[in-house]
């Protein structure tokens, strides 16, 4: 009976993230971007998850990753014939070499992986307001880096010629590989020991965790899946700077925070429901009809009430959606 | 990159010191509302960029100066009292890091309902072009604004001074950021000095969305949006438990940033950011409490 509760814990997303999946199949094939994007979103946000969701420390800087990740795979798999045309500055070694859709995914989780633990390292140390503002500040310097390094991508210019092969089966697949490592991450000792430093700093020390050790753990598990959900988004569309950069960052801290940030179910749901809110709106911002009404939205009203959404929520309900607990089907059988 | 450092000439110097004082200005802005309310405002950009926005549709309107400047003091007023009554009255005794992301949410939505209002090629305020013209002090070339923005800053921070230190309200206000508990206990109202700190918060922004606005006269829905951040580093690196602290802090990247920005060669200056924020890293390693911070502020159990 146990197992089953905590089984329903890994399975209640899985079963959203495969009818999400399903559902994307049987739609146009126009609306079917929508939920791959939507899928890529759960990838990130449940790589959000990992850090923030278990640690309780805010991070602006988790895109950082995922943008290091779309970089990675994108000058990994443009064609090696094209890659003067885009990429002209591109250093000797990364111009001669060009690598398959997973190799490129690959790499782009291990590129993410080992920057966030470069930056972990020192950054680990902070906490509150300044890891706010320190993870913040890695942003703004991946940000920078990115958009004049001509030699390690594009620059300035968009991702154009990565091959695109993050479709719906590829996004689903990804996401799936997300919720499970954050799953196994989350019920292992490491991460129920991150749980506590969250819950009670002083009191998980006295028993002996190490709040650095674990956060820089789970930050570097969240620069990992953030990384690898950059390489699929960089294989869905064509990506430029500023594609990953404070939108991004607004957006999917949004879905974290509505969905419900200390539990994996909520950062799945909370992806997948602004998302869904957020790809209704983009469509009525092109024109569509409500019950035969014409409606035209002005562009940027999905962001008014996306912004709207969280606020109110941070302020009604600061748990989110689900109020930060795991999915249960029977409430209060067993824990 | 030390070399140069050889090359500031006054005109750089003048105007790192113009931008150290803005920042300032807005460093006092959210240090005071810190101060009271242990929430740090994300959205305080966007306070200047709806003050800017005042004065580039009062300058559309054909209205004289000092009506858009009158405009762009009850645009920032009116909307710091409604963020103070809708927003940050409901987050009251949360976390510093909640709050953060909740006034990030509302600069995203302020930003985009300019968006929506304006456009995203934004508005110019054009009735300010005799001020960014510049004048010869000793054969040295200086803008008007910079003069101008020295001199509002030096007199805001000096009557804030006196505000603080003289008068009950200001008392009140410093006894409440050490302890409001205490504070409240002994009488003060707190509601009346969240009130007048944001009030106070709100008219630095519209003062410093005039001086912006004078020196790149093109409005945007993200104006401000890159200075904010950069205060925002400013002020956490300065140290937030005192206002003054705070001021250092904001002033001291504008200057660092200003002076960055004229002295970096052109195939480096590019960099600019990165070399900034990595030296916000740097500093708040050492010193994660504040570098003017008093004393130690690290959490005890």
């Amino acid at each position: 009976m146990r197992r089953l509760v905590e089984l329903q814990q890994l399975l209640a997303p899985v079963v959203l993230v495969i009818a999400t999946a399903i559902v994307g199949t049987v739609v146009s094939s126009s609306t079917e971007t929508y939920f791959t994007d939507a899928l890529v979103k759960v990838a990130i946000v449940v790589a959000l998850y990992v850090f923030i969701g278990n640690s309780g420390v805010l991070s602006f800087g988790q895109i950082s990753f995922v943008a290091l990740g779309a970089w990675t795979a994108g000058v990994l798999s443009v064609p090696r014939s094209e890659k003067p045309a885009i990429m002209p500055n591109l250093a000797h070694a990364l111009a001669e070499h060009t690598t398959g859709n997973l190799t490129s995914l690959f790499f782009a989780a291990l590129v993410g992986g080992a920057c966030a633990f470069i930056v972990g390292v020192p950054l680990m140390r902070l906490s509150g307001l300044a890891a706010g503002i320190a993870t913040f500040a890695v942003l703004e310097i991946t940000h920078n880096l990115l958009r004049y390094q001509e030699k390690i991508g594009p620059g300035l210019n968009t991702f154009s010629s990565v091959p695109e092969t993050t479709g719906l089966r590829q996004a689903a697949l990804g996401a799936l590989l997300a919720v499970v490592i954050a799953y196994v991450y989350a019920r292992s000792r490491f991460g129920r020991l991150l749980r506590a430093t969250r819950e009670d700093s002083a009191a998980a020390r006295a028993v002996g965790a190490s709040v650095y050790h674990q956060r820089l753990l789970a930050f570097t598990a969240s620069g990992l899946l953030a990384g690898l959900a950059g390489g699929l988004y960089v294989h869905l569309l064509p990506l430029n700077t500023e594609a990953v950069y404070l939108d991004l960052t607004f957006i999917t801290l949004a879905m974290l925070v509505i969905g419900g940030a200390t539990s994996l179910w909520g950062a799945v749901v909370g992806a997948l429901a602004v998302s869904a809110l957020d790809s209704y709106l983009a469509i009525a911002e092109n024109g569509t009809t409500i019950l035969g009404h014409p409606i035209d939205l002005p562009a940027g009203t999905r962001v008014i009430v996306v912004g709207a959404l969280m606020a109110l929520m941070l302020i009604l309900r600061p748990t989110g959606i689900t109020g930060g607990r795991e999915f249960k089907l029977w409430p209060r059988a067993t824990s | 990159m030390i070399l140069a450092f050889w090359n500031i000439t006054p005109q750089v110097f003048a105007d790192a010191v113009a931008l150290g004082a803005v920042y300032a200005l807005m460093a006092v802005g959210i240090g005071l509302v810190f101060g009271v309310l242990r929430l740090v405002n994300f959205a305080y950009g966007q306070l200047v960029m709806a003050g800017a926005f005042g004065l580039a549709l009062a300058s559309e309107w054909g209205w004289p100066l000092w009506a858009g400047i009158v405009l762009c003091f009850a645009v920032v007023l009116a909307l710091s009292l409604a963020m103070d009554y809708l927003v940050f009255r409901p987050l009251r005794g949360r976390t510093p890091a909640v709050m953060l992301v909740a006034t990030f949410a509302v600069a995203f939505l302020l930003q985009s309902i300019a968006l929506v209002w304006f456009g995203p090629l934004g508005k110019i305020a054009s009735s300010f072009g005799d001020l960014s013209r510049p004048v010869t002090i000793s054969g040295v070339d200086i803008r008007k604004i910079t003069i101008v923005a020295i001199v509002v800053a030096v007199v805001c921070l000096a009557a804030l001074t006196l505000l603080l230190e003289r008068t009950t309200i200001g008392l009140q206000m410093r006894a409440a950021s050490m302890d409001s508990q205490t504070a409240r206990l002994l009488g003060v109202r707190a509601n009346r000095v969240i009130g007048t700190a944001v009030l106070i918060s709100g008219a630095l922004a519209a003062v410093v969305a005039v001086i912006l606005t004078v020196s790149s006269p093109l409005v945007t829905p993200d104006f401000a949006l890159r200075d904010t951040i950069v205060v925002l580093a400013g002020v956490v690196l300065g140290g937030l438990n005192r206002p003054l602290s705070a001021t250092l802090g904001g002033f001291s990247i504008g200057f660092a940033s200003g002076l960055l920005g004229g002295t970096l060669p052109t195939d480096q200056s590019q960099y600019l950011p990165t070399f900034l924020f990595a030296a916000v890293i740097i500093i708040l390693l050492v010193r994660p409490a504040g570098v003017f911070a008093r004393g130690n502020a690290v959490e005890r159990v």
